[in-house]
C-alpha cells in the first residue's frame, strides 16, 4: 500500500463529504464522522438503531468506497451483511473491522 | 390605502377586493365591482396599487397534485439548530427547490420547520443527508412524512374583515 493511498484514506474530509448518522429516513441524530478515525469512534457512540439503518442500506461501504476509495474495507463491511448481524453484535463486528483497518493504515503512515 | 411609517395600511375596500380575489382571482374588475357595489375603475386602481406595493404578490393556480398524477411525497422537517446559525440555515433552505415552506419557531429550543417535496423516500433521504444535515449549525433533524392531507388553505384576508 503506498503513501498516497494511506493519506487519502486517513485525511479529514470537508463537511459535505462527511458521514451523517440517521436512525431512519430523514431523522438525523446529530452525529457525523469526517475521517476514518472519527468513524471508528462514532461506531461505538451512536445509537445502534443508526448502525442498523445504514448497514441495511449499504451506506457504510458506499461512503468508504466513494469518499476514501478504500475498496478493501468496503468489501469487508459489505461481507458482514450476509451474516445478518444486528444490535450489539453488529456494532462489535463493525467496530473491529474498521478499527483494525484504521490501526493498520495509521501504523504504516 | 394609506402609508404609516413606511407600512401600507389597507382600508375596508382594499380588504374586500383582496377577499374577492382570493375567492376567485380570474373574475373581472367589473364582476368584483358589481359584487362589492363599486365602480370597476375603483377596483382596477386599488388592485394596481396593491400589485405595485407587493401586497398582491402573484396570481397562481392551485393544483390538486394527486389528480394531476404527481406521485411526489411531502414531508415536514423539524431542524434543531444552533441559535447563532438559525437564520443562515433557514436562508440556505429557502434556496433549495425541494423546499416549499420554511418557518422558524422558538419552543424549548430554536428550531426550523420546513415542508419538503421529493420524488420518493430515497430522494428525500439523499436531499436531507447531502444538503441539510451538512449545513453548519444543524444539530439534529426529525422528519415526518405526510400520509394524508385533510386541509390545505392559504391565509384568507376575510379573517381580517371579520375582526
Amino acid at each position: 500500500m503506498n503513501q498516497k493511498m494511506n493519506s487519502r484514506i486517513l485525511r479529514t474530509l470537508p463537511r459535505e463529504k462527511a458521514f451523517y448518522f440517521f436512525t431512519s429516513i430523514g431523522n438525523y441524530t446529530g452525529d457525523s464522522a469526517a475521517s476514518l478515525k472519527e468513524f471508528v469512534d462514532k461506531i461505538n457512540e451512536v445509537n445502534v438503531k443508526s448502525l442498523e439503518f445504514h448497514f441495511s442500506r449499504g451506506d457504510f461501504e458506499k461512503w468508504i468506497d466513494e469518499v476514501f476509495e478504500d475498496k478493501s474495507l468496503a468489501v469487508e463491511i459489505a461481507g458482514l451483511r450476509g451474516k445478518k448481524y444486528s444490535g450489539a453484535v453488529l456494532k462489535e463486528h463493525l467496530y473491529n473491522i474498521v478499527a483494525r483497518r484504521y490501526s493498520q493504515l495509521s501504523k504504516t503512515f | 390605502m394609506k402609508f404609516k411609517n413606511n407600512t401600507v395600511a389597507l382600508d375596508s375596500t382594499d380588504l374586500k377586493i383582496l377577499n374577492a380575489l382570493q375567492e376567485n382571482a380570474r373574475q373581472t374588475y367589473t364582476a368584483i365591482g358589481k359584487s362589492l357595489g363599486m365602480a370597476h375603475s375603483t377596483v382596477y386602481d386599488r388592485i394596481k396599487r396593491m400589485e405595485q406595493h407587493g401586497i398582491i404578490k402573484e396570481y397562481t393556480a392551485v393544483i390538486d397534485a394527486e389528480k394531476a398524477g404527481a406521485k411526489n411525497i411531502i414531508a415536514i422537517m423539524t431542524i434543531f439548530t444552533d441559535p447563532k446559525e438559525s437564520d443562515t440555515v433557514a436562508e440556505k433552505l429557502c434556496q433549495a427547490p425541494q423546499i416549499l415552506e420554511v418557518y422558524t419557531s422558538l419552543s424549548e429550543e430554536l428550531l426550523i420547520i420546513a415542508k419538503v417535496v421529493a420524488e420518493n423516500q430515497e430522494s428525500l433521504h439523499t436531499f436531507i443527508a447531502n444538503s441539510v444535515a451538512p449545513l453548519p449549525g444543524v444539530l439534529r433533524i426529525r422528519t415526518s412524512m405526510v400520509t394524508k392531507k385533510f386541509k390545505e388553505r392559504q391565509f384568507s384576508i376575510a379573517n381580517n374583515l371579520k375582526s
